[in-house]
């Protein structure tokens, strides 16, 4: 299950995140079992599952939120650097690492303005240019400067999510969907390597999704940055992801590309709840490439 | 070692009266998540109660000390539940859908007022009680005495806790004040009245605070109106100490401090008890957060 | 049940009220009996009882009339309520009541039930909802707070003029002089309670830590006013990152009772150690400051040293002490009102606010955590210890007594009744929980208690503050443009919910 075998030596193809063997207990319950995969710059890897399968587990491992059990986490980035992620406490894998999330029921600064959302994402680069409030509080331009530049990258990122117009909102007024953007925005200004989405696509219209859908895309084409993606909403999944891995009971069961792991019998299964060893019902079985196929054309 | 066995009684009784304080911040914190702040000063209007009934019992002529005790704690228990329901009424439940921060000033508030209260009705001088339960019981050959108000405080108690756990978990009640813990508006869908429940678990809080405040009343003679905060944030600390929310952890949290107060004045001299409480709470909290008995909890993301 | 016109035709339910009535003045009457009626009195043989009988009727009597004025409220009879409440209320003024507590009680609330039956009177509603009264709030202090850009440079001018007019006496200056003590405390503990969002009860530890330092240095070191402040400054910050170190991981009201519990353990530690700050006693003589360390505020300067007042050609004048101590006190305050202003606006600032309101989210974002509540803390801690060393000088002593919990709620409550983070706030709310005590301080006893309550009632009126509302700290389109008056200036969350931390969710 291992996919150490296959990091070749080619700078181009090195991945960016290398998870291997990782594994999370929660007293007797083992969330997620011994997982390997790897993620890659300018891709979409989707980790998908049946709810409980032990993504978001997952998600917080990487993001730093818990601490793994067992496993190890390499986070290469393109210019050579390279960080173990299990061994940094949680606010370092955004600081010096470079990632970025953003989480399952929307976690914004509610009573701040959502341009103050995005400063607030800037605030180690701009800590730093303030002297640590010293140079802020003289007002030295040294620091002003820096102010400036974040703005305008806290604007252009408005600008790509919509929401320019909305920069003097209360971020907690925002409707539901722009704030889901809103928290895209604010984890892409603290300019990532890597952006880690917890179901970026919850509760969110068909028209909403296709958004966010060109959103992720961008990102991942225009700023080079790798995505990882945990999401239900397979028309999302299909259409956009690069690579996709597939857990259940907090196992690895399916990793490939898009097409592939739609035709992987074990996903397929794992999705429609069948007992190990046990034989489908025939009118299940026969509509089974069917349902496939449905699922090919974007559900 | 006699010795020893004296403070150990002593630390017990303490702790049973701290116990009995904590049960009513941890019953509270765990139904509406605020620290009520005025429930040290429930317990001493409980003790005030309690002496005014027996001054009361005096006057009538009813001196009979078993009789004057039982009217005492009956008294007391009612009276002083009734200051608890009236509390909750006035000052938190119309504030129980606001940011956090407001109950617990109105708790403050509140504590400040009825602490002032009582200072203006029964005077700001202490009220010294002369011994209605005398006696000690001598044991190992005299080495060590128990006084019989520290034997019964501890008895009392445990009685309490034994019926008030029984109630908790045996009956209807307990099932609903224990469903709204776990959620109130869902315990509200499936008809438990949730104000109810938790204007009893005020009333059943004060009524055990009340108690606390006869048994200090009896055993030490003398009361304030000031003494109400200390108690109340030893309490409070006891409670934290056990695991706040749980019942069992309180009444160990409060016999623990008892314990470490009753040995550090018993070994060190008492000036700097209160200290070594406080630093044992830091301490605990530092290293286990939710308390001796409290669940471990994970940070949700 | 709302919205009952006032009109309505409806006969009133009686049975009902009475019956309402009635079981309220019963709890009443359960209340006020053991405290109220009876009343333990100190007699040479040991303890006695006394009883008030009538006091208990009468309280009862009006808990009884009150409740039925606010049932007959609620069924429509405002106008009727309107003149028999205000009559009982200016009957207040000549009837005898038993005690002068009840008198009020019968004036105030009379007025109170007066007040809401016009209310519904003008309204054609029983009760005005929550929703409504925050919305119209918010709108108050929406506009206070616009209002406060030219409000604030008014007030700093006329506190800067205070002392020299004629007005200015000894009395008032004195007055003046604590009111801006508590409001530099309130400022001060603004920046840990209203931006950073943590609950601290033990503010009053780091006030005390300045105002002992600065007593203990010039005690046992002889130095200056001059050279303490910033010292004490730093001792108090000190302090606060020592203390914060372990427990500021600690969630919500964790917190809150630690902070507490270390604001007790640095008042016994006053008590105790008596042989180093004096014990329950503590400490006198403390030097008073001097004109920066040229001149001293002296009729006869000591050797080598001039006087104030002849260093200026003026007259000699106790009140200049007290004038220069306003002024420092004034300018003390200033800077941590500056400070404050100025810090919300850099990433600092903006790190606190945010820790308010989601902490996770900002370990998303790098940010650390711990360092920032510590800088909160300590920035805070600094500010309570420059108050405590002018408090030391200004007093000339102090003892462990001027820093109880009650002064730390006292703070706290200052924070939170003026509406967390609302600057403008603060000061008002110190004029009514400071200054309006002093107006009256002949009801002496009565002043703590007036004190309690109103805390309560002010929270239940306006829970989250009387002023609270928040400005954002930068805007992309101006106050005028497309976000002023939409939604970004409407509720200040204030971080209600983000202080404490939120609870097992």
């Amino acid at each position: 299950m291992t996919d150490l075998s296959m990091t070749p030596t080619v700078k181009n193809d090195t991945p960016l995140l290398t998870v291997e063997h990782l594994t999370m207990r929660f007293g007797g319950l083992v969330a997620v079992n011994d997982v390997s995969f790897t993620a890659r710059n300018s891709e979409i890897t989707a980790i998908i599952g049946p709810n409980g399968a032990g993504k978001t587990t997952l998600f917080n491992c990487i993001t730093g939120f818990y601490s793994p059990t067992v496993g190890r986490m390499t986070l290469r980035h393109p210019d050579g650097k390279e960080f173990l992620l299990e061994r940094m406490p949680g606010y370092r894998i955004s600081q010096q690492a470079s990632v970025a999330r953003t989480f399952q029921n929307i976690r914004l600064f509610g009573g701040m303005s959502v341009l103050e959302n995005l400063m607030v994402a800037q605030h180690n680069k701009l800590i730093k240019a303030s002297g640590f409030s010293i140079a802020g509080l003289l007002g030295l331009p040294s620091y002003t400067n820096v102010e400036r530049e974040s703005v305008e990258l806290a604007k252009y990122w408005l600008d790509r999510v919509r929401l320019l117009e909305f920069a003097d909102w209360e971020a907690g007024n925002l409707p539901y969907g722009a704030q889901r953007r809103l928290e895209i925005a604010r984890a892409m200004c603290t300019e990532p390597v890597m952006l880690c989405l917890d179901e970026p696509a919850a509760g969110l219209n068909p028209r909403e999704s296709a958004d966010l859908a060109e959103i992720l895309t961008f990102i991942r084409d225009d700023h080079k940055t790798g995505v990882l993606l945990i999401e239900h909403d397979m028309s999302v999944v299909m259409t956009i992801s690069d690579h996709v891995v597939v857990l259940d009971y907090g196992r690895k069961i399916s990793d490939g590309d898009p097409h592939f792991v739609k035709n992987d019998p074990a996903v397929i299964r794992a999705y429609l709840g069948e007992e190990e060893g046990e034989e489908l019902p025939p009118e299940i079985a026969a509509d089974l490439p069917e349902v496939a196929k449905r699922a090919e054309e974007g559900a | 070692m006699d010795y020893f066995l004296q403070q150990l009684i002593n630390g017990l009784s303490l702790g049973a009266i701290y116990g009995l304080i904590a049960i009513g911040y941890t019953m509270v914190y765990g139904i509406i998540g605020m620290i009520n702040f005025a429930h040290g000063e429930i317990y001493m209007i409980g003790a005030f109660v309690a002496l005014i009934t027996f001054l009361a019992l005096g006057s009538l002529g009813i001196t009979w000390v078993p009789l004057a005790l039982l009217v005492m704690l009956a008294a007391s228990m009612l009276f002083t539940a009734v200051y608890g329901w009236t509390v909750e009424r006035i000052a938190y439940r119309p504030l129980r859908s606001s940011p956090r921060l407001a109950p617990l000033i109105s708790a403050i508030g509140m504590s400040i007022f009825l602490q002032n209260y009582v200072q203006i009705l029964q005077g700001a001088r202490s009220k010294p009680l002369q011994p209605i339960l005398t006696g000690n019981l001598t044991m190992m050959d005299g080495a060590v005495s128990v006084s019989y108000v520290r034997l019964a405080t501890i008895v009392i108690t445990v009685a309490l806790m034994y019926g008030f756990t029984q109630l908790i978990t045996r009956t209807e009640l307990g099932r609903a004040q224990r469903a709204c813990e776990q959620d109130k508006t869902m315990a509200g869908l499936l008809g438990v009245n949730v104000d109810r429940i938790i204007s009893l678990t005020f009333v059943m809080g004060a009524a055990l605070a009340a108690v606390a405040g006869m048994m200090v009343l009896l055993i030490y003679g003398v009361i304030d109106f000031y003494i109400g905060f200390l108690a109340g944030v030893k309490a409070f600390t006891a409670a934290v100490l056990g695991g706040i929310g749980s019942l069992p952890g309180a009444m160990l949290g409060g016999v623990v401090i008892g314990l470490i107060e009753a040995f550090w004045s018993g070994y060190m001299g008492s000036e700097w008890k209160d200290v070594a409480t406080f630093t044992i709470l830091v301490l605990v909290l530092i290293f286990r957060p939710t308390g001796l008995l409290g669940r471990p909890e994970i940070e949700k993301v | 049940m709302t919205a009952i016109s006032v009109s309505s035709p409806r006969a009133i339910a009686w049975p009902a009220i009475i019956k309402e009535a009635a079981l309220t003045a019963f709890v009443a009457l359960l209340l006020t009996v053991p405290l109220v009626g009876l009343r333990t009195v100190d007699r040479p043989t040991g303890l006695g009882l006394e009883t008030r009988w009538n006091e208990v009727v009468a309280a009862v009597g009006l808990v009884f009339l009150g409740r039925i004025g606010i049932c007959l409220i609620r069924e429509g009879q405002g106008v009727l309520v309107l003149v028999l409440a205000a009559a009982a209320a200016a009957a207040g003024f000549f009837i005898k009541m038993p005690t002068e507590a009840l008198r009020i009680i019968l004036i105030v609330g009379g007025a109170i039930i007066a007040i809401r039956a016009a209310m519904a009177v003008r309204t054609g509603r029983s009760k005005l909802s929550q929703a409504e009264r925050d919305k119209r709030m918010d709108r108050i202090a929406a506009k206070v707070q616009d209002a406060s850009r030219w409000l604030g440079p008014i007030g700093v001018v006329l506190a800067l003029a205070f002392p020299l007019t004629p007005l200015a006496d000894r009395q008032l200056l004195d007055i003046g002089i604590l009111l801006l003590t508590y409001v530099m405390l309130g400022w001060g503990l603004n920046i840990v309670v209203g931006l950073a969002g943590l609950l601290d009860l033990g503010y009053v530890a780091f006030y005390a830590v300045g105002a002992y330092s600065y007593a203990l240095l010039a005690h046992y070191f002889g130095l200056s006013f001059w050279l303490c402040l910033p010292l004490a400054g730093l001792l108090a910050a000190f302090s606060g990152v020592l203390l914060g170190f372990p427990v500021l991981r600690l969630r919500g009201d964790y917190f809150a009772i630690v902070t507490l519990g270390f604001g007790e353990i640095i008042r016994i530690i006053l008590v105790n150690w008596y042989q180093f700050t004096g014990g329950p006693n503590g400490i006198s003589g403390i030097p008073r400051p001097s004109f920066f360390g040229i001149a001293d505020f002296t009729r006869t300067p000591a050797e080598g040293t001039m006087a104030f007042h002849e260093m200026f050609g003026l007259e000699f004048s106790a009140l200049h002490r007290i004038i220069f101590l306003y002024y420092l006190i004034l300018v003390l305050a200033l800077v941590v009102n500056f400070f404050t202003l100025r810090v919300r606006k850099l990433p600092l600032g903006r790190a606190w606010e945010a820790l308010r309101e989601d902490d996770i989210a900002c370990a998303s974002l790098g940010i650390n955590r711990t360092n920032m509540k510590l800088a909160a803390f300590a920035i805070a801690a600094m500010f309570g210890g420059f108050a405590g060393s002018f408090f030391a000088t200004r007093q000339g002593f102090i003892s462990p007594e001027s820093f109880t919990f009650i002064e730390s709620a006292i703070i706290l409550a200052i924070v939170v009744l003026g509406g967390m983070g609302s600057q403008i706030g603060v000061v008002v709310a110190t004029l009514l929980v400071i200054g309006l005590p002093e107006a009256f301080r002949e009801l002496a006893d009565y002043r703590m208690l007036a004190f309690g309550m109103g805390m309560v009632l002010i929270m239940l009126w306006r829970p989250r503050g009387l002023l609270a509302h928040r400005d954002p700290t930068i805007l992309l389109y101006g106050r005028k443009g497309k976000g002023a008056g939409g939604p970004a200036a409407g509720t200040a969350a204030a971080g209600g919910e983000g202080i404490a931390g939120g609870r097992a969710k």
